[in-house]
């Protein structure tokens, strides 16, 4: 994904994109062939699907769609979905604006020890993540049979679910915020610190604004991710119809029971809640841009 | 007394920044802290500000004991080289700042702004945003916006530093205005000598983490205290010689006194191009000259002199004077020095880059 | 207490020499809030590998059914990592270079596979490549078939692949200074000589970096894949899939086996990669 640090670098680059001579360009048939190449690739593997989601959604008609939907498994699957990003995606970003903080505004050993460790649940493998919480909380894992004797359930459970979405979705927040946060520097934090701002009234009104941005983004992935995800949900649900699916799930289940056309409704709900993503990601992308091109004219301003 | 600062030092993973730093600045005083990049006079003005915590010494303010203070406790007023201005406030919002956070009654904020932007002369401006504004325009907020609260002590880090050379010129002006009209405590950093000198009631001198000199713009320019004053404050020549008899300095023909160095000892002499007077008729004392190269300097002609084929000094005559003496290259001359300035050569080891020769 | 010291220690033994407020809250948080969802978790991984006897380890990863997937997972990975390197970066350069019909909708599509959630991303696929579907029909028509067949495995993991690799390519690309294609171009550079020296060499590294994002992404993926590859033991199963299988068996030894084996895989392959671009780039620098 496009991310806030090559949207920077972009800035940067800015002027190289803009001129361009006919010399240096290729040839009317080679452009045309490249970009007949590209449309074609995204076309196929990406349109296509996008596509196919919907039309087979509503190929028995909007009544059909609609009983896919607001049937009972499936309101629950959509209700489950949204306590777990409900309990996520708040909850990665106060992690995210702490970190970045942290990252951001401090030097201290061991930063990039810990820069790693926020990025790390991004290289695990969804499946593996979801092991990891059946290793600690399953049956045979280290709390397994302390937390069967005390009747808590956290794996095949709700606890479980919301556990692996958070784990997955860590690093979003935090991932968009440092660079920014990096950029923007401390000078305007401590000018409201000599000015007599408290800690918490220099983050609120002089920190926030300048990132408010790039933590819509960053939540943004993170609850588009917090509602998708799959893999590391689908080890630690135990696919429990009514109770521990979320849409996904759902969606799984119909697939595998040949109910196609309620488990594409029911895709479709998310492909929906996608594009909206992409969408609005592209729009906050457009506003940082903005910000940062008008902060840029201002240290502009200062080289001369 | 308003800033009394002792002992002070600061290092940044062993590198000693501010080295041991004592000195006091009377209420109302208007003082420049001058010295290269790297002399430690922006961590020492931040450390006044609370912006960095001193590794030792203390530092009173207006009386108080601040040396670890938070800086919201200081009451300082403090203005960034870059202005720090908040980018996403209007001009009125980032002056109204202070007085917010620190709860002053609403019917008070409106009033104080506009007086502010009156004395930085901004009226109108109040909902433009930083970045619709010059970057002048975005220096005097950022001193409209140290002001609003009142604070007793003015600090301000190289506040003319990221501006072209006219703006410079007319924020020096108007700086000086701004004192007399509010009397506030100023200390200001900067590298640039002819700021010092031209604003400041007293300029001290840093180096290397310590200050070399502290005293009126007067002083420091006429009477250098050490040789890294000498080289950094005006143009100097300077040359190297040895004490041959008592008080006794020879270099070539010219003969310099001096006290208090033994014989044998090497010492550096220091001299103003202007206190070399030229002429062109012999007078006692004078030494022969030839003129090797003359340069436009605007109200003054520099005149690169050859004495005795291998030394070279310069010299810097009024217009009028040149034309009149008929001082061209390759023309003969007699030369004196009026004044100048002995150091013992191991002092402190000289930047090369700084002499002027 | 321990909070404190562990602060202490972090910041030089220095205490409160941080002008700029909440260091020790947000380091407290940030490291209370990691240890709870990542490290806590993550250490079982490590214990639980090093409490594995090697015949427990070597039982498992030496089966034929694990060591196909194994096969099926690489191979699959590696062939779309491919075709992702060669048309990623000609999106990337249409994107950046290019103007021409609907260029934002398809810039902003190019991350559809980050935003749909996979398991939709893999019943789309098997949808569209089945026997019936819209491409499948086509292609069983002229005798390729593509969905429960490593074939479609691939197709999934080249969506999936797909915008690492554009998304390195494409701030490179905007990057880029016009100046040095026109100082190529001013000492006689045809434009064929100004793309393949001026231009890749340049955009070769985030190639490479895309290339080895989506790889690790392919290895470890599973919504879009189980669909569409059939789950056939020993042709279409794939190792995460395995790694699942194992732990609703309550075969945790064998779940951990076969994840480590991938995890350390595919460590040494991101290395091997690392190591070859350092090189190359070493090698750049001296001529």
């Amino acid at each position: 994904m496009k991310r806030i640090k090559d949207i920077i670098k972009n800035i940067r680059a800015q002027k190289s994109v803009e001129t361009k001579s006919p010399k240096l360009t290729e040839p009317f048939f080679v452009r045309w062939l490249v970009i007949g190449i590209s449309i074609l690739f995204i076309g196929v593997f990406v349109c296509a699907p996008l596509f196919l989601v919907f039309v087979k959604a509503f190929e028995k008609g909007a009544a059909a769609y609609y009983a896919a939907i607001s049937d009972e498994a499936s309101f629950s699957a959509i209700k489950l979905t949204l306590i777990t990003a409900v309990i996520a995606v708040p909850c990665n970003m106060i992690f995210g604006l702490a970190a970045s903080w942290l990252i951001a505004k401090f030097h201290f050993r061991g930063k990039n020890i810990l820069t790693t460790l926020i990025d790390l649940p991004f290289t695990v493998s969804p499946v593996v993540s979801g092991m990891i919480f059946v290793m600690l909380f399953g049956l045979q894992g280290w709390f397994g049979s302390w937390l069967y004797a005390n009747d808590i359930k956290i794996i095949y459970a709700v606890p479980g679910i919301v556990l692996a979405t958070i784990f997955v979705t860590l690093p979003f927040v935090a991932r968009e915020l440092i660079p920014i946060m990096q950029i923007n520097g401390t000078e305007e934090e401590q000018a409201a610190l000599v000015l007599g701002a408290g800690g918490w009234k220099t983050f609120f009104h002089v920190t926030f604004p300048n990132i408010k941005w790039a933590l819509i983004y960053g939540v943004i992935l993170c609850n588009a991710r917090a509602m998708g995800e799959f893999g590391a949900v689908s080890v630690v649900s135990g696919h429990i119809r009514g109770l521990t699916n979320t849409i996904p799930l759902h969606a799984e289940i119909l697939y595998n029971e040949y109910q196609m056309n309620a488990a594409f409704a029911v895709a479709s709900s998310l492909t929906l809640l996608a594009v909206i993503t992409l969408a609005l990601k592209k729009f906050a992308e457009i506003k940082i841009k903005q910000e940062l091109a008008e902060s840029n004219y201002i240290s502009v301003g200062e080289n001369i | 007394m308003s800033i009394e600062v002792s002992n002070l030092t600061k290092i940044f993973n062993g590198f000693t920044a501010v080295d041991d730093v004592n000195f006091q600045i009377e209420t109302g005083e208007l003082v420049a802290l001058l010295g290269p990049s790297g002399s430690g006079k922006s961590t020492l003005l931040r450390m006044i500000a609370g912006l960095e915590i001193p590794d030792n010494g203390t530092i009173h303010l207006t009386g108080k004991e601040t040396t670890s203070a938070s800086p919201r406790d200081r009451n300082v007023g403090f203005v960034f080289q870059h202005y720090a201005l908040f980018k996403h406030m209007t001009i009125y919002d980032n002056i109204a700042f202070g007085l917010k956070v620190r709860k002053a009654p609403k019917h008070e904020i409106a009033p104080r702004v506009s007086e502010l932007l009156e004395l930085v002369q901004l009226r109108g401006l109040e909902k433009r945003y930083p970045s619709q504004i010059s970057g002048g325009q975005r220096q005097r907020v950022a001193v409209a916006r140290a002001l609003a609260a009142r604070p007793n002590i003015l600090l301000l880090d190289e506040p003319f530093g990221a501006l072209d050379a006219k703006v410079r010129e007319e924020l020096r002006k108007w700086i000086l205005q701004l004192h007399e009209q509010t009397q506030v405590t100023t200390l200001f950093v900067t590298h640039d000598q002819h700021e010092a000198l031209e604003i400041a009631h007293k300029v001290f001198v840093m180096n290397k983490g310590k200050i070399e000199q502290e005293g009126t713009p007067a002083e420091i320019f006429d009477h250098p205290a050490t040789p890294f004053v000498a080289e950094f404050v005006g143009e100097n020549n300077f040359v190297e010689a040895e004490v041959v008899e008592p008080h006794t300095v020879r270099w070539g023909q010219f003969t310099f006194r001096v006290n208090g160095y033994p014989t044998g000892q090497k010492i550096r002499i220091y001299f103003r191009p202007n206190d070399v007077y030229v002429s062109s008729a012999p007078e006692s004392g004078s030494v022969n000259a030839r003129i090797s190269k003359t340069r436009f300097k605007g109200a003054l002609i520099e005149l690169h002199l050859v004495i005795e084929t291998d030394k070279q000094i310069i010299a810097h005559v009024p217009k009028g004077v040149a034309h009149s003496s008929g001082f061209t290259e390759g023309a003969e001359v007699f030369v004196q020095i009026t004044e100048y300035h002995a150091f013992r050569n191991s002092e402190h080891t000289i930047d090369e880059s700084l002499v002027t020769i | 207490m321990i909070v404190k010291k562990i602060i202490s220690k972090l910041t030089d033994g220095k205490k409160s020499k941080r002008v700029i407020p909440g260091f020790g809250l947000s380091l407290g948080f940030t490291m209370f809030y990691l240890s709870l969802i990542v490290m806590i978790p993550l250490s079982t991984l490590f214990f639980k590998t090093f409490s594995l006897t090697w015949e427990e380890f070597y039982s498992t990863i030496s089966s034929p059914r694990v060591l196909s997937s194994f096969g099926l997972t690489f191979g699959a990975s590696l062939t779309a990592g491919v075709i992702n390197v060669i048309f990623g970066p000609l999106v990337a350069w249409s994107l950046v270079r290019y103007n021409f019909p609907a260029k934002r909708i398809i810039d902003a599509l190019v991350d559809l596979p980050f935003a749909l959630p996979t398991a939709i991303a893999g019943i789309t696929l098997t949808s569209l490549y089945a026997e019936n579907g819209w491409f499948g029909e086509y292609l069983l028509a002229i005798g390729i078939k593509s969905a429960y067949t490593p074939i479609g495995i691939t197709i999934a993991l080249i969506f999936i692949g797909l915008p690492f690799v554009v998304r390195t390519v494409q701030p490179v690309l905007e990057a880029l200074e016009v100046d040095i294609e026109e100082a190529a171009a001013s000492l006689g550079a045809t434009r064929w000589q100004i793309i393949t020296r001026v231009i890749l060499p340049v955009i070769r590294p985030a190639v490479l970096t895309g290339f080895v994002l989506s790889f690790a992404r392919a290895l470890g993926e599973y919504g879009s894949v189980i669909f569409i590859a059939g789950n056939m033991p020993m042709k279409t199963e794939i190792s995460t899939l395995l790694i699942i299988t194992r732990l609703e068996q309550y075969d945790y030894a064998g779940a951990i086996s076969i994840a480590v084996t991938m995890l350390a895989a595919s460590f040494i392959l991101i290395l091997i990669i690392n190591i070859l671009q350092s090189r190359i780039n070493k090698k750049n620098l001296i001529s």
